[in-house]
């Protein structure tokens, strides 16, 4: 016994007298963070966190990347099931209602701030932003990390070999259609036109653009029993829009998600509808002029468009029985510190997603970023151009990723010429309802 | 205790045969019970309310008219991935047993392709038959054939087929040439000299003796269809265009994993694996008749 006693004694000062530096290493409060950003974007992320790490002494932020958006969530419920949470962890825009409506399981970020005495006013952040991640009370759950918009890209040296303008660019669908016209009759690219995002673009941005709604309830944030709206006049005509483009040769369907982000980036098609943050990788790879603007609206269904809606992924909290204070702290720390404006602004040039506070924008203006980087700014103007209705806030639906397939889905099969519009848009309405009421169902105690 | 003949007690042939049934109890019985447990519960993402519903994630199932459809998807895609795996092994086979020159090599690069990940796999089909990156599917375009499987389901569907029975090619191969070398050559001789022809000889001496490989390869082949190919449908066609490749393993996987709704997956599960063994029993009970070993 006295033996035992004594080796352990003799291996905890060996573990004291290994050198400082370790030991300094252990002492910093251990914050794991889960992220779900690959490439470019991923190296940013692990930028972002060591800058921060460099930043102090008191806290250790490690940062790991656990595959796609959807991994990193199942992967954490899965681990808070478990008892074993990350602190901090990377949840897509999708995933927001689920999260919010998971209670226990996290710690809304105003709480947090609160709890550790840190000021953030929820005010400095971009009012698109903002208005995604908050509660009814305006007060943020999850911390706004990486925001990006839908915009659309323009491959200009098509536009100028079918004699397009390459200064003065469509900016309502109906002169989308006379440009995809042209495009094709100058047989400029192999496709006029392509979009990434089928549900984010065609449903969502142009709901919220045309100040349409995309479900009861203020889009699902004044309460779970929210019932879709997608049989509504605007979807039936957008729809027959983009199955006309597609019948007339003029528009193709590139796939589901970000699948056609290639067909733009490779030059297959010479306009597409992406997400703003890609454009560290059309800088990157595309052997061609190019521009991104806003997304096109219908001038005969609004006059002034409303803001679109954000992408991209917000941090949240989760808790777990043997967190302590100092733990909570660190995160907290976190938080602050990428919502400094000079952290923000270095996270918008580096990665192409918006600045998450309107300072950081401010910053950027006036050093000359956009002039210097026309397009740049594209999103930030679409998302910031005017006062966020009911219906153009964002989305807060349960089972929402199940819903956008769902959508996604359904207009397949109008693609392939297995259906009309309204038939889709019933069958989607119809689907997605039944998500939302199970969603309902499972989160009522 | 005369029947006891090699052990005395019980102690140590449970305790050697512990770590197997404790790898099967922790791994198999654990996680299927659970998944019966869930399959009766409806529950949110995170398992915080949890409510007992008895049936009724098995009633929604088969009330929803697309689980049917799957149900199809799942019949069409395991016969053809089967029948077109064994037809291409067995006449692969045929040809390598033959005594021709570097014949070693010929066995080793077949055997290749098991090695791959699905994943792999799957990128590698995606660059011959992706419609404008694809070798194939630009020339297919190139000839005026409309070649676009992101939004044609049947050519989705032939894409995910004829990947997934790649992949399993090599595996049947191995087993069929090992089958074709066990087979007596005076059989084959004999009737050689009778008079019969090599394709007679095949149907009549070859096939049948090769049944017992067969029947094995059935059973496996069928169950690698219905479980193993969710990675090569996943990075392929996720399920899609519009339902057309999705089967009820990948069905279970989206509504368990992406939709995080553990209730319905669950009763998907619990649907697969009565299923599963309702085949493996009939298969053992039918068709291993005819089988001669």
């Amino acid at each position: 016994m006295i033996d035992r006693r004594t080796l352990l004694t003799g291996a905890t000062t060996a573990a004291l007298a290994t050198p400082a530096l370790p030991l300094r290493a252990q002492t910093r409060t251990e914050i794991q963070f889960w992220y779900g950003l690959a490439g470019v974007l991923g190296e940013r992320v692990a930028e972002q966190v060591k800058r921060f790490n460099d930043s102090q002494a008191a806290v250790n932020v490690v940062a790991s990347f656990k595959g796609s958006y959807t991994d990193v969530m199942t992967g954490a419920i899965a681990a808070w099931r478990a008892g074993n949470p990350p602190h901090i962890v990377q949840i897509f825009e999708v995933g927001t209602a689920t999260m919010m409506a998971a209670g226990p399981a996290i710690r809304p970020t105003h709480q947090l701030l609160a709890d550790a005495g840190v000021q953030l006013d929820p005010k400095q952040y971009l009012a698109g932003v903002r208005g995604y991640y908050s509660d009814t009370q305006g007060r943020l759950v999850s911390m706004p990390h990486n925001s990006s918009s839908a915009v659309m890209w323009i491959n200009l040296d098509a536009f100028e070999k079918a004699g397009l303008s390459t200064t003065n660019l469509p900016k309502t669908w109906a002169e989308v259609r006379a440009a995809t016209e042209k495009l094709k009759a100058a047989n400029a690219t192999p496709a006029p036109m392509t979009t990434s995002w089928p549900t984010w673009v065609m449903f969502e941005q142009m709901a919220a653009i045309h100040d349409v709604p995309f479900a009861t309830k203020a889009n699902g944030f004044e309460g779970m029993d929210a019932e879709l709206r997608l049989t509504g006049p605007f979807f039936q005509r957008h729809v027959e829009f983009l199955l006309a483009l597609q019948k007339d040769g003029l528009f193709r369907y590139g796939g589901r998600d970000n699948t056609a982000d290639a067909l733009f980036v490779n030059g297959e098609a010479a306009i597409s509808c992406m997400s703003s943050a890609l454009r560290s990788r059309v800088e990157r790879e595309a052997r061609f002029k190019w521009a991104s603007v806003p997304l096109p609206y219908h001038a005969d269904v609004i006059a002034q468009p409303k803001n679109g809606v954000i992408g991209g992924a917000s941090l949240w909290t989760l808790t777990a029985r043997n967190r302590t204070p100092a733990e909570y702290r660190g995160i907290a720390e976190f938080f602050r510190f990428i919502s400094l404006p000079e952290q923000d602004l270095w996270w918008h040039k580096a990665t192409g997603y918006v600045p998450i506070t309107t300072a950081a924008y401010e910053a950027a203006r006036s050093e000359g970023y956009y002039r210097a980087n026309p397009g740049a700014d594209a999103a930030i103007i679409q998302l910031s151009r005017a006062e966020p209705t009911p219906n153009s806030m964002g989305f807060r639906l349960g089972g929402f990723i199940e819903i956008r397939n769902i959508i996604q889905e359904e207009l397949e099969k109008a693609f392939q010429g297995q259906q009309n519009a309204t038939q889709a848009l019933e069958n989607a309405n119809r689907r997605g309802n039944v998500v939302l009421r199970n969603f309902e169902r499972a989160n009522r105690a | 205790m005369n029947r006891k003949v090699i052990f005395k007690g019980v102690a140590l042939p449970y305790l050697l045969l512990l770590p197997q049934l404790l790898i099967t109890i922790v791994f198999f019985f654990l996680p299927a019970g659970q998944a019966i447990w869930f399959s009766f519960l409806r529950q949110d993402a995170f398992g915080i309310r949890t409510q007992f519903v008895g049936l009724e994630n098995f009633q929604d199932l088969f009330a929803d008219p697309l689980y049917i459809q799957v149900i199809g998807n799942t019949v069409i895609f395991s016969v053809a991935v089967t029948a077109l795996a064994m037809a291409c092994a067995l006449g692969l086979a045929v040809l390598a047993d033959r005594q021709i020159r570097g014949a070693q090599a010929y066995r080793t690069l077949l055997i290749w392709p098991y090695a791959i990940a699905p994943a792999v796999a799957a990128v590698l089909w995606i660059f011959m038959v992706h419609p404008s990156i694809g070798l194939l599917g630009r020339a297919l375009n190139g000839m005026g054939i409309a070649w676009d499987y992101k939004l044609n389901g049947g050519q989705a569907m032939l894409v995910v087929i004829v990947a997934a029975a790649w992949k399993q090619v090599s595996y049947n191969f191995i087993f069929f040439l090992a089958g074709l070398q066990s087979i007596p050559k005076a059989v084959l001789e004999a009737a050689a000299i009778d008079g019969a022809r090599p394709a007679r000889r095949f149907w009549t001496i070859i096939f049948p003796l090769l049944s017992p490989t067969t029947f094995f390869l059935l059973v496996v082949n069928l169950t690698y269809a219905f479980f193993d190919t969710f990675g090569i449908i996943d990075a392929l066609t996720k399920g899609g265009p519009a339902k057309a490749t999705e089967t009820l393993i990948y069905r279970a996987y989206v509504d368990g994993r992406v939709n995080l709704d553990l209730g319905t997956s669950s009763a998907q599960a619990v649907v697969l694996m009565i299923a599963i063994i309702a085949l493996t029993a009939i298969q053992f009970r039918f068709i291993e008749r005819r089988v001669h070993y």
